[in-house]
């Protein structure tokens, strides 16, 4: 805390979430994306508690709290919606459903 | 220079997240997730936000990503194997490198981050009531407060995600194609 500054954890954010993104653009199997999209959440989360810090307030860490609460409601729903589409389609590789563009 | 334990933590925080999105294995990918995401938690205990951290560990690294391991294990889908196709790579490496780029020039090289003062609150926020306090009690007092609306609001997400989960992974004859 003494020896780093606001910016040195923006960066480690800003690059985490930028990593998430490009993994969201890359992969085909839906749920490493779905994990992608955690880790961008995450990296906002860790912005979040920064900004909290450095300004000596509660409001971004309690605005963390309600984010993870959120995020696990989401991953519940959102693998839910995964293992349906995997019993009607039998695959959950992005490239192989195209039913909306055929 | 930053302290060790921050570079040691970036450093595992990021080598972790790049395993997540590079490994083709999806068990892979998912240990490389808990390991960003302790990372992450280890992150928040460097900023003084125990509490969250402890949170970020058992909810997320533990019982979020547990579910994620199981569905994996679950559904047990193929993995496409070998390297990527170039335009694939090409994409992932200009993505990356170009909004790497961008965050490194607007909270580094701006100076538009260091220019603030840190450890002082901002004279708009000098009549809040949520002064930084690094005890658990803190959060608790917080959210029967101030954010009492919002806490309701997060519970009644979660009755609804409850419920949506359990009918969607409900057996529905009738919408069997």
């Amino acid at each position: 805390m003494e020896n780093t500054s606001l910016a040195h954890h923006l960066i480690l954010a800003g690059l985490l979430f930028v990593l998430g993104l490009t993994g969201v653009l890359i992969r085909r199997n839906l749920l490493v994306v779905y994990m992608c999209l955690e880790l961008m959440l995450a990296a906002a989360t860790l912005a979040l508690v920064a900004f909290s810090r450095f300004n000596r307030t509660m409001d971004g860490a309690v605005l963390v709290f309600f984010v993870i609460t959120v995020a696990a409601a989401e991953v519940a729903v959102g693998l839910a919606l995964i293992v349906a589409l995997f019993r009607k389609r039998g695959t959950v590789q992005s490239d192989a459903l195209t039913t909306l563009r055929d | 220079m930053p302290d060790g334990l921050f570079i040691f933590f970036a450093a595992l925080t990021l080598g972790a997240a790049l395993l997540l999105v590079v490994s083709r294995n999806a068990v892979t990918s998912a240990m490389g997730m808990i390991l960003a995401l302790v990372g992450v938690a280890a992150d928040f205990f460097l900023l003084d936000a125990y509490f969250l951290g402890v949170l970020q560990v058992l909810v997320y690294a533990g019982a979020v990503m547990v579910l994620f391991l199981f569905i994996i294990m679950l559904l047990d889908t193929e993995d496409a194997t070998g390297a990527y196709p170039w335009k694939t790579a090409a994409l992932g490496l200009a993505t990356f490198f170009l909004l790497a780029a961008g965050v490194l020039w607007l909270f580094h090289w701006s100076g538009a981050v260091s220019a603030v003062k840190a450890g002082t609150t901002p004279p708009e926020l000098s009549n809040n009531p949520a002064e930084f306090v690094t005890a658990a009690k803190a959060f608790g007092r917080l959210l029967y407060t101030k954010y009492l609306l919002p806490l309701e609001i997060a519970g009644f997400l979660l009755l609804v995600a409850l419920v949506g989960v359990v009918s969607l992974s409900k057996d529905n004859p009738e919408s069997n194609a």
